[in-house]
């Protein structure tokens, strides 16, 4: 069932078209992902779901509250993460949460989101000393504290380190599965890959794909290369004769094999039968970078 | 929103900036002050008075002076820029309540502070209680309410916190100087002092009210004609992002 409806949005600012025709839906209980370049009008389509802005053109459903109408209403229901948005220096990790578990009528337990999210021994910290990691962590944690049907987070893990980064998407795992609905700004395709369920990638204002993350790789051309050094010196030719294959090149002792279909297993044969080992074996496969660059290439 | 109050007033009172400079600063000051022999003496140039009873006014002109064109364009202008407000919209909460949170803990701060003056000044230097007590009170109240709503001013018009910071400086020194906190008033040339009369927070009905009669209701009159001109620009220009 659908729980976000967007159609035929619009939004310019002046002269500028941020949002030119953007229209998708958003199941209950999934992970969706507003994937596109920067400048593509990702952050506008959401701050119009979130009622902050209001849309030129277009009808914006959520929760089957209309977001500019129903503001008071939706603000209940609706957790959100802003981009770029800050809580006082000095005010502290418990006082914050607290504070905004105030706003709502039937807050979570901010004490068992402390934990939930590593927060708790920097509960009596004041949010100027907190590392970014962790002040992401917190801006997710107010985002909850409302007992939110739906979750919109902007750019979640912008200028986290690695670690941090695993941890935010373990965590955003967690609240789809305790049954909240995300809506993942993001401009990060491992992101995107691990954990959206469906994609809207966004170009230029207008939705260009929306699919699974396995989708929308299976978009492009799936080719494949092989990459490998041969134990002993191997003619061309043996892998030129292959159907999988379409073209085989040596560089310096390497060889590089492009084909489709099963290519890995079709060379690996060859290999096998003539007794020669492959070492540095690698395998290169379309990816959702791929994807992405091939969705949203510059159009001449 | 008490809660909101609450929190607003522990943010204020960490800042110990605000806290000496506000809230203690105008004391000390009388201390300091009070300690020179001579400015405890009763001396015709100074009217037949004390210095110290001529200066009782200035000192709440700097209170309410650092709250309304320090304190609170800065901290405003600094919620806008770092989302602060924008975060609170998208909650129930509107950000209004959370200007009104901060003006009401500046309101507390600057009587809190008005008090200890008016306290210090009774007990160690027999400074009188303000005499018209509602004069005064009403005189109080209308300047930290034309100061704040013309730190409001500052907030809303500044693109930045820091040109806020800026344009609060300047208006905090040009009120200090005509409310006489860099020289007393009775140095001040009459056409100073004449503005300084008119200009918020009223240094001359604060005076008049503490050492006797009632504050002149031109003065009042003006003060609460800038506060609903500066309340009504604030409100028609504030941005919450």
């Amino acid at each position: 069932m659908a729980i976000i409806e967007v159609v035929d949005l619009g939004k310019r600012y002046g002269p500028t078209v941020a949002v030119d025709e953007v229209s998708f839906t958003v199941d209950e209980g999934e992970i969706f992902g507003i994937l596109g370049p920067n400048g593509a009008g990702k952050t506008t389509t959401v701050e119009c779901v979130e009622g902050l802005r209001v849309p030129d053109r277009g009808t914006i459903r959520v929760d089957g509250l209309d977001p500019r109408r129903d503001r008071t209403e939706l603000r209940q229901r609706m957790g959100v993460q802003l981009q770029e948005s800050q809580l006082p220096e000095r005010i502290k990790v418990r006082e914050a949460l607290d504070l905004y578990s105030s706003f709502y009528p039937d807050p979570a337990d901010w004490r068992e989101l402390v934990v939930r999210l590593g927060l708790e021994d920097r509960r009596d910290a004041e949010f100027g000393t907190l590392s970014g990691g962790q002040k992401q962590r917190l801006s997710v944690a107010l985002a909850l504290v409302g007992r939110p049907r739906i979750a919109v987070l902007d750019e979640l893990t912008t200028g986290l380190d690695p670690q941090a980064r695993r941890d935010t998407w373990d965590l955003i795992e967690g609240i789809r599965d305790s049954g909240v609905t995300v809506l993942l700004v993001t401009h990060f395709m491992e992101e995107a890959e691990r954990l959206c369920d469906r994609l809207a990638v966004i170009d230029a204002g207008r939705v260009v794909a929306i699919d699974t993350p396995a989708g929308l790789v299976s978009r492009v051309d799936s080719e494949q290369r092989v990459r490998f050094r041969p134990s002993r010196p191997v003619d061309e030719a043996l892998f030129r004769e292959l159907d999988e294959v379409t073209d085989v090149r040596l560089h310096g002792g390497r060889f590089v094999i492009t084909g489709r279909g099963n290519l890995l297993h079709a060379v690996t044969s060859v290999l096998a039968r003539n007794q020669v080992v492959a070492a540095e074996l690698r395998v290169d496969q379309a990816s959702l970078d791929d994807a992405f660059v091939s969705l949203t290439k510059p159009k001449k | 929103m008490l809660k909101l109050v609450r929190v607003e007033a522990k943010l204020f009172l960490r800042e110990g900036a605000s806290v000496i400079f506000a809230i203690l600063f105008p004391t000390v000051l009388l201390l300091v002050l009070g300690a020179i022999p001579a400015l405890r003496t009763p001396d015709p140039m100074f009217g037949g008075t004390r210095f110290i009873d001529g200066y009782a006014g200035t000192l709440v002109v700097i209170t309410l002076a650092f709250l309304g064109l320090q304190r609170v364009p800065t901290t405003v202008a600094t919620y806008r820029e770092r989302g602060v407000l924008r975060r609170l919209s998208t909650t129930p909460l509107h950000p209004g309540k959370l200007l009104a949170a901060q003006l009401l803990v500046n309101l507390i701060a600057a009587v809190v502070a008005v008090l200890l003056v008016v306290a210090v000044g009774r007990l160690v230097f027999d400074i009188g209680l303000p005499h018209h007590l509602v004069g005064f009170t009403l005189t109080v109240l209308l300047g930290a309410a034309s100061l704040f709503s013309f730190g409001l001013v500052i907030a809303a018009l500044a693109s930045t916190a820091k040109a806020a910071a800026g344009w609060a400086t300047v208006a905090f020194m040009l009120v200090m100087f005509f409310g006489g906190a860099y020289l007393p008033r009775f140095l001040l040339p009459d056409a100073v002092n004449t503005v300084g009369q008119y200009l918020p927070p009223g240094v001359a009905a604060l005076q008049d009210s503490w050492v006797g009669t009632a504050p002149s209701p031109p003065h009042l009159a003006v003060m609460a004609v800038i506060a609903l001109l500066a309340g009504t620009v604030a409100a028609r220009t504030f941005r919450w992002e």
